[in-house]
């Protein structure tokens, strides 16, 4: 029978690598998630025929409640809140892995230095991640508004870092140890995720999110270690090196180092830092921007956070078939971290029924700003900041940027006056070329609608 | 398991994970994310193992070996339908240029 399981785990860890791998192209990308969804399920079946085990009731109760409870909230989501579901379902992971931990400790499962030592780390990434998830759920869901930095956050942050390894180390050493050492030492752990994470905010929370994600893999795999599963050893330690090539990736699209986001968050009083912008905005009515579209030959679409907020995709589409079928070529231009995270954004526009072949990447379509009549930004705003190209003193100097302002025309689709997610100025709404739209995008767009159609007749 | 096979299957386990993703299109960043969040998922695996052997007589046991089973399916749960719900948009029978 044990022979059996461990073939199955194996079956199953190869299956996972597999969907993996499918799940890194857009064509395969969906059967691989169905893969790796059968092989948890056998994996999750074989384990209830584990020898010598107890509680099943329990065990059946708790998958039900749990599995249900996700089940049905990430059902329900809206697209544009995915990536604070991402966030704390992968805390969830991370605290499943500290809470096997903790259990291994509690009933005296743990006999060698070694696994002791995988014990330990396992337990104290797994509870960063999960109270670091905790804390990027409730920033992206707006529970929690508010960026907060400790005075000498960097020396806190490497304090408590520093007390949680000694107390993993006396865990450790003391081979029975004692519940109240374990149980500081996981105070100590959640702490520091929720220290860790707090002060990060804006556009640097995906990148967050992805790094907790290895993490938690990371964890899981240490686990696994520890209770000698194979499955959770290969699953665990791929996502965890997988996931940090996707944070670096993310984090190069960015133009932010990792070690910036942790150390150096983006906040409102390092953004004041930029130098003084002149000129004023001048605003567009919707007829203005019709007109203006209806009689170009090219028109670039930088969708953005903003617009999505507003479900105004569907709105765009509809401008954009409008304008196609008068003859104007109608593209979108999407920025690496457009939306909350990297990719999002094609997500939310393939939900509108946006085909792929109109939507491009920042490289592929930087050079053709300057040939587009006008390039309409919607509810975009730092990733089209000149200031990230030409000021070296803005906290985003660096950053790629679409260069929308080498357009024509600009056309910005805003609701307010107000700076952008980060709090930084935008040289961009002040340039001469640069017309404001105000108002939501939905109804901003549905006007521009009208406007369009009234000018066929 | 030893720890030097530990070792190398913790090696071995890293290329692979790297090498997988090598090569991803920005536009799967985020499904990609959240489909190896559901993969770690499988820490479920490992919850049920632990509470299966947690003594039945001990609650502190019975309580942390239930919410490990409790967040690793949850993990699991979520995780799949929110990648397959990202991921359903990526169907290839979409035709091109084809509205609704």
């Amino acid at each position: 029978m044990n022979t059996l399981i461990q073939l199955a785990y194996f079956g199953v860890a190869v299956v996972f690598i597999l969907g993996l791998k499918a799940m890194s192209s857009p064509v395969t990308a969906r059967r691989g998630i169905v893969w790796a969804g059968y092989a948890m399920i056998a994996a999750t079946l074989v384990t209830f025929y584990t020898p010598g085990m107890q509680n099943y009731g329990l065990m059946i109760t708790a998958i039900v409640l749990g599995g249900g409870v996700a089940w049905w909230s990430g059902r329900v989501v809206k697209m544009t809140d995915m990536p604070q579901m991402v966030a704390i379902y992968n805390g969830m992971g991370g605290g499943a892995a500290a809470a096997i931990a903790a259990l291994e400790f509690a009933r005296g499962g743990v006999h060698s230095p070694g696994v002791a030592t995988l014990a330990v780390l396992g337990a104290l990434i797994g509870s960063v991640a999960f109270s670091g998830s905790c804390v990027a759920f409730a920033k992206l869901q707006g529970i929690m508004t508010k960026t907060w930095r400790l005075p000498q956050q960097n020396i806190v942050n490497i304090v408590l870092a520093g007390l949680t390894v000694l107390l993993g180390l006396a865990i450790v050493i003391s081979g029975t140890p004692v519940p109240a050492l374990i149980i500081a030492f996981f105070i100590v752990a959640l702490a520091l995720g929720v220290i860790l994470t707090s002060p990060i905010g804006g556009a640097d929370m995906p990148v967050v999110i992805s790094l907790l994600n290895a993490f938690t893999g990371l964890a899981v795999g240490f686990e696994g270690f520890v209770l000698g599963n194979p499955a959770l050893i290969v699953a665990g330690i791929v996502v965890g090196a997988s996931g940090t090539l996707l944070t670096q990736l993310m984090a190069k699209a960015m133009n932010r180092p990792i070690k910036n986001v942790i150390f150096t968050p983006i906040t409102g009083e390092a953004a004041g830092g930029g130098e003084a912008i002149e000129g004023s905005m001048k605003e567009f009515s919707a007829l203005d921007a019709a007109s203006v579209m209806r009689y170009a030959s090219k028109v670039i679409i930088v969708p953005g956070y903003g617009m999505a907020v507003a479900g105004a995709q569907h709105k765009v589409w509809e401008m954009a078939q409008l304008l196609e079928e008068g003859g104007v070529e109608v593209v979108f231009a999407i920025h690496p971290v457009a939306g909350r995270m990297p990719g999002h954004m094609n997500v939310l526009l393939a939900e509108a029924g946006v085909p792929y072949d109109k939507i491009f990447d920042l490289e592929e379509i930087n050079a053709d700003f300057a040939q587009a009549d006008v390039a309409l930004v919607i509810g975009a705003n730092d990733v089209v900041n000149p200031v990230a190209r030409t000021d070296k003193s803005s906290p985003i100097y660096g950053m790629p940027i679409l260069n929308a302002d080498m357009a024509q025309n600009v056309i910005v689709v805003k609701r307010g006056k107000g700076a952008g997610y980060s709090g930084i100025e935008n040289a961009l709404f002040y340039k001469d070329n640069c017309r404001m739209l105000y108002g939501s995008a939905q109804q901003a767009i549905g006007e521009v609608i009208t406007h369009v159609k009234a000018l066929e007749v | 398991m030893d720890g030097i096979t530990a070792l190398y299957v913790f090696m071995l386990a890293a290329f692979t994970g790297y090498e997988v993703i090598s090569r991803v299109p920005v536009i799967l960043h985020t499904p990609l994310m959240s489909g190896s969040n559901f993969i770690h998922g499988v820490v479920l695996v490992g919850a049920m193992v632990v509470l299966g052997h947690a003594d039945p007589e001990d609650p502190v046991q019975l309580a942390i070996g239930f919410v490990a089973v409790f967040l690793g399916a949850a993990n699991a749960a979520g995780g799949y339908v929110v990648t397959e719900r990202m991921l359903a948009m990526f169907k290839s029978d979409r035709k091109p240029g084809g509205a609704k």
